[in-house]
């Protein structure tokens, strides 16, 4: 194959607080292909958060590098969109003016702005609620607005930092299966943070498993389910199998943590 | 739609919510009941308002508070009307509501609203003009926290009462010297909690901005801004009304006119009902210009309201 899209290697990341030094990410080595979808799953404070805020551009490390198309990352950029887990729309802007505030360096016309906007909503089944507030959505809603915000300057590396935790477990459906639908339809790489298993196996071509602090990868499991992907697929017999294998793994994980 | 999707907590809290009726379903019914049923008479339900965190409509509440008023007003002309106190002391609503007539009729009593406003807004815009952008940039560069949020602090404590002297030395009597007051006793207050309203804004939103590729300088403006603009209102409303207290003091010492000078004239000439009228008209425009603000803050900043 070309090229990999995102190389992530020998990545380190220190924090120091007031008491002590913690190594939240000691060595990760990663490598994204393009239009790859790839979830990074793990326990919560395994550092997988602090990864994909590295990628982003919006956290340094303290050894290490990513590279995107082979250029090193040295802070954000718009080949890079990101989709946070709090909800990050501007209460002050309608949901159309949220998508056009990212588009206002793409040298586009009022008009062409617009366009796109409407276009990305649609994409996200959002068409009736373009002029509607923030305070108006609901917070499926609210996400699939920061969805459409961020696929619409086109990057090409999507970053989402568990973009469906804040939400209840019918709507994370739905929510999944709609991502899944916009990315089967507009490829583009993306590497999605989540601790939901059945999410990671659902959504994506590869899982990544990270183990607790300090955080490294300790396994990778290919997911070679048919797509499109609909819902039934996570009651199949074919479904259960990588599950399974993600689970354990991540279970031993969570028995260390507990043990100690 | 939204209760039901904004938790992330929900089942918990559902489940939650299923143990407490059960217990306390359990804790109410009387078990097995011992007593003849004609014998329980069915207890009245606390009308609403008198329940913990109970309802109220907005006329009832407005009748409560009205009622009050009245109330007020009335133990006041009682007292009056009964001989206990010298109207000397204490002069009756009617004397005072008489004497403000009086001098409503003769145009001062305007005169001092127009030049006490007219000094509060200008002492007042000072203030907050050079406070807005300073509380901003502590608020986001860590530096100009460094550099002005101890020094800020410090003057914060001050007695503004005490600054009084010395301003009349540095400025003389005139408008400045309220200007001044008004300042002193205002602009450290709101830097700090325009700071504060700075501080709060989420990571997030200043993250996004990065994400876009924005410049820093952007950011402030389009995001920070923004984001603290009704909690900056908020502050500001709080500041103006202590503004009417600052005003009212740079007044009494030393002035010519306005409100609180007329207060010093009626205190010269025993004119207690004078003295109480004018606190109350001046109770009544700090309470005007408060819901001034919060209504045109409403009209500003109503995407901040939850609907």
């Amino acid at each position: 194959m070309s090229e990999p899209k995102v190389i992530i290697r020998g990545l380190r990341k220190e924090f120091v607080t007031a008491k002590r030094e913690v190594v939240a990410l000691d060595g990760i080595d990663l490598e994204l292909a393009e239009n790859e979808f790839v979830c990074l799953v793990g326990t919560s404070g395994c550092g997988k958060s602090t990864l994909l805020s590295i990628v982003a551009g919006l956290q340094e490390a303290t050894a290490g590098e990513v590279l995107v198309d082979g250029v090193p990352v040295d802070g954000p950029g718009r080949d890079r969109g990101v989709v946070f887990q709090a909800y990050t729309l501007f209460p002050w802007l309608t949901a159309r003016e949220n998508v056009e505030f990212a588009l206002r360096d793409e040298h586009l016309s009022r008009r062409e702005r617009r366009e796109r906007a409407a276009e990305q909503l649609a994409l996200v089944g959002l068409s009736g609620f373009m002029e509607a507030y923030p305070n108006q959505l609901s917070g499926g809603m609210k996400q699939r607005v920061a969805i459409a915000r961020a696929l619409s300057y086109r990057p090409t590396v999507l970053l989402m930092d568990e973009p469906f935790g804040a939400l209840d477990a019918l709507t994370r459906k739905m929510m999944q299966e709609l991502l899944t639908r916009v990315w089967e339809a507009h490829r583009l790489t993306v590497l999605f943070v989540t601790h939901d298993v059945e999410e990671a196996v659902f959504l994506s071509d590869r899982v990544v498993v990270m183990t607790n602090r300090p955080g490294v990868v300790k396994d990778e499991v290919a997911i070679e389910l048919p797509r499109p992907r609909k819902y039934e697929l996570v009651a199949s017999d074919a479904f259960a199998e990588p599950k399974l294998r993600v689970l354990e793994s991540i279970r031993e994980e969570s028995l260390k943590a507990v043990a100690v | 739609m939204r209760p039901a999707e904004s938790a992330g907590a929900a089942h918990v809290s559902e489940r939650e919510l299923d143990t407490v009726n059960a217990t306390t379903a359990a804790g109410l019914r009387p078990s097995p009941a011992p007593a003849a049923p004609g014998l329980r008479r069915p207890r009245r339900r606390r009308p609403r308002m008198l329940r913990l965190r109970g309802k109220m409509s907005v006329p009832q509440f407005l009748a409560v508070a009205g009622l009050v008023f009245a109330g007020l007003l009335i133990v006041w002309q009682v007292v009056t009307a009964s001989g206990m106190v010298d109207p000397l002391f204490l002069p009756s609503p009617t004397a005072v509501w008489d004497r403000l007539s009086q001098l409503s009729g003769e145009g001062t009593l305007w005169d001092d609203i127009g030049i006490s406003t007219y000094r509060i807004l200008v002492g007042f815009l000072i203030a907050t003009a050079i406070a807005v952008p300073l509380g901003v940039l502590m608020g986001v560069y860590r530096i100009w926290e460094a550099a002005l949020e101890p020094v800020v602090d410090f003057i914060r404590y001050m007695p503004v009462v005490a600054f009084v002297p010395l301003s009349i030395i540095w400025v003389g009597t005139d408008d400045t010297q309220k200007f001044l007051i008004i300042f002193i006793g205002t602009f450290f207050q709101q830097v700090l909690m325009i700071m504060d309203n700075t501080k709060r804004i989420p990571q997030d939103f200043i993250d996004v901005g990065r994400t876009l590729g924005m410049p820093d300088r952007r950011i402030l403006r389009r995001i920070v801004v923004p984001s603290a603009a009704p909690g900056i209102w908020d502050s500001m409303r709080i500041t103006l009304g202590w503004a009417w207290t600052y005003l009212t003091l740079a007044e009494l010492v030393a002035a010519t006119s306005g409100l609180g000078y007329r207060i010093t004239v009626g205190q010269r000439f025993f004119q207690t009902d004078l003295i109480i009228g004018y606190i109350i008209v001046l109770g009544v425009l700090g309470l005007i210009t408060d819901q001034l603000m919060k209504l045109v803050g409403r009209r500003l900043f109503g995407w901040a309201e939850a609907r």
